[in-house]
């Protein structure tokens, strides 16, 4: 059997990962479990910066998977960052195996507004079944309300759905047909 | 605008930079690549077609600002992006004096980059737009090609090439038919000016009180009847060319308007009290002696000479024969074309009676002889003489013995041999305009 491992990386709240497990589960319909195991995190830490570098953690997250695993899904608090960018909600290897989500820019507060449980775990759930897709050979789509159109703003991320469109989905089926999985 | 197609070329020396937007960018769905310096980016710029370039300022060996005036040389119509760390910020401001169309700082913000790509593929789209239709545009402003092989016609090609570089007025003189406006559409079509208008204005068609308010436009309520604001074509011409066609016609009050218009490239418009400052180029054609017009007092010299810049005298089709068989060649192929027939030639016997025909009413009438040959060619594929026959006036119903009859198929024929051009044939019966457009309403002649 193949599994989609969801990783913390970090302190994560128990209750937001077992949620997040039941809604890749749904969407992917590919057996989920939440899999712990340490990081180094001093090692992509960037001080100037005060962000981790993003790269870094998801090279250190394919590290060594079980036989068992298909796809592997960071998800950490901390902030992140790639060189050249200011920031990243998340990141994933193209037809790769590892995808790495930040919940550190989804909450309300980074913003200066209240705190929503409920649009963050919406806000985590996507951004995480957009990395994932990305590992599934998906890329960035236009149909509006697609999970996997690109989103740089938070409020992006509020106006698409945790859907994919049909043409994305159809990709997902074929990338299983081909891998056989 | 959707990715789908755009190309992307990311040149950096690092390679986390280029690894990190090559990412990127395949998950925007655009075409990417990447170059660790000038020299590989040059190469890879000859190979493909890229779209945008982004561009590391600082590079070892070729840096970025060289590496843009390059790209520039290749095609520079493509768009180049400077990226920069801070510390370069001057330097990236002084690449987009050098034609960049952007600069990000690094570590870059991901909202600017998505929106920044966006607009950069926006502005590469418009530039092949803005090129194509301007291929579109020359391709429209050819028109009817000036044909002939005769050493006349040649020369009046080379006078078209060097009167079209220039800005100076052009008097093109020719009987009726022999092509003035093509002369002036060729200039035009040439000159720098092709990408604004031409515009034509028949001085012989409209009255006085008209032909001004058509030359310099009105303001509501100038006049009778003038209900709403108009341009007029002096205005319209503006960046462009005005050709005025029969010149000699205008009246001494609109010779000395027009005069003034040339010197200072301003009007008022009729009704208007606001100055209108134009830029155009100035084309007029005439087939009446203008010198003896001059001599009579009814043209002005001082207009004369400010038209009389650059002359072009347009030999009659009946002073260059050899001219003859390919202008009918081209109009053959040319209508039937356009008319879906499969006529390709002329028989010699019918080509001989082309080039021993008078012509009249020169290359208008040898196209109107052709096009109608090709109505009544019926299923044949070559124009025999019997089809030329029909354009010679019919002389089955000879006119009666009354004054009128007789006056009647007089007018008619006149007409008929002018291609109902009424100057010409006002100045052929020695009576003015209206008086023959008048006979042709009382006549019920009909073209």
């Amino acid at each position: 059997m193949s599994y989609i491992d969801i990783i913390p990386i970090g302190e994560v709240e128990e209750a937001v990962l077992s949620f997040l497990k039941q809604s890749i589960f749904e969407t992917f319909k590919i057996q989920t479990r939440i899999r712990n195991r340490p990081f180094d995190l001093s090692l992509t830490y960037d001080p100037a910066r005060d962000q981790y570098n993003s790269n870094g953690l998801l090279l250190e997250l394919i590290n060594e998977p079980p036989p068992e695993t298909l796809k592997i899904l960071g998800v950490t608090e901390l902030d992140l960052f790639i060189p050249i960018f200011t920031f990243l909600f998340g990141e994933a290897q193209l037809n790769g195996r590892g995808a790495l989500v930040s919940t550190h820019r989804l909450h309300n507060q980074f913003y200066g507004i209240s705190a929503n449980k409920e649009l963050l775990e919406s806000r985590l759930v996507k951004e995480s079944i957009h990395e994932l897709g990305h590992t599934f050979g998906l890329i960035h789509c236009f149909t509006l309300n697609c999970v996997m159109k690109s989103s740089t703003y938070v409020e992006e991320i509020d106006q698409k759905s945790v859907h994919f469109c049909r043409f994305c989905e159809q990709e997902v089926l074929r990338w299983r047909i081909e891998k056989n999985v | 605008m959707n990715s789908q197609g755009v190309g992307i070329l990311v040149v950096d020396d690092e390679f986390s930079v280029r690894d990190s937007l090559y990412n990127w960018f395949n998950n925007e769905g655009y075409r990417t690549e990447t170059a660790e310096s000038g020299a590989e980016a040059l190469k890879k710029l000859q190979d493909g077609l890229w779209d945008i370039v982004l561009l590391d300022i600082k590079m070892p060996g070729m840096d970025g600002m060289e590496l843009q005036k390059h790209i520039k040389k290749i095609d520079n119509t493509i768009i180049v992006i400077i990226i920069t760390a801070y510390a370069t910020v001057d330097t990236a401001v002084e690449a987009m004096k050098e034609g960049a169309f952007d600069y990000l700082s690094k570590p870059i913000d991901p909202d600017k980059l998505s929106i920044l790509i966006r607009n950069a593929a926006n502005q590469r789209r418009l530039i092949a737009e803005n090129i194509q239709l301007r291929q579109k545009v020359e391709e429209l402003t050819l028109q009817d090609e000036i044909v002939g092989e005769s050493p006349q016609i040649k020369k009046i090609l080379e006078m078209i090439d060097t009167v079209a570089k220039t800005d100076a007025t052009v008097l093109i003189r020719g009987e009726s038919g022999t092509g003035k406006e093509l002369v002036a559409q060729a200039i035009h079509g040439k000159s720098n000016r092709r990408y604004f208008p031409i515009i034509s204005i028949n001085c012989g068609a409209f009255p006085e009180g008209l032909l001004e308010s058509e030359l310099f436009g009105h303001e509501k309520g100038a006049f009778t009847g003038a209900q709403y604001k108009r341009k007029g074509k002096l205005e319209m011409a503006n960046g462009g060319t005005i050709f005025f066609d029969e010149i000699g016609n205008i009246t001494v009050k609109m010779q000395m308007d027009l005069l003034r218009v040339i010197e200072t490239k301003q009007f008022t418009p009729l009704g208007s009290n606001k100055i209108v400052d134009v830029d155009f180029r100035i084309i007029a054609a005439t087939n009446s002696d203008l010198e003896k017009k001059v001599t009579d007092k009814d043209f002005r010299e001082d207009l004369y000479y400010r038209l009389n810049v650059f002359s072009i005298q347009i030999p009659s089709l009946r002073e260059r024969p050899v001219d003859i068989p390919p202008i009918a060649q081209y109009f053959l192929e040319k209508y039937a074309r356009s008319m879906n027939k499969d006529v390709t030639d002329i028989s010699p016997e019918a080509m001989k009676i082309l080039t021993q025909y008078n012509w009249p009413g020169n290359i208008r009438e040898l196209r109107n002889t052709i096009e109608r040959a090709l109505v009544v060619v019926g299923k044949k594929n070559r124009i025999e003489i019997d089809d030329l026959n029909l354009l010679f006036p019919s002389k089955a119903n000879p006119p009666g013995d009354s004054l009128e009859e007789i006056e009647k198929a007089h007018v008619k024929r006149i007409l008929e041999q002018s291609d109902w051009n009424i100057s010409r044939s006002a100045e052929t019966l020695k009576i003015d305009r209206v008086t023959l457009y008048n006979k042709i309403k009382k006549y019920g002649l009909q073209r």
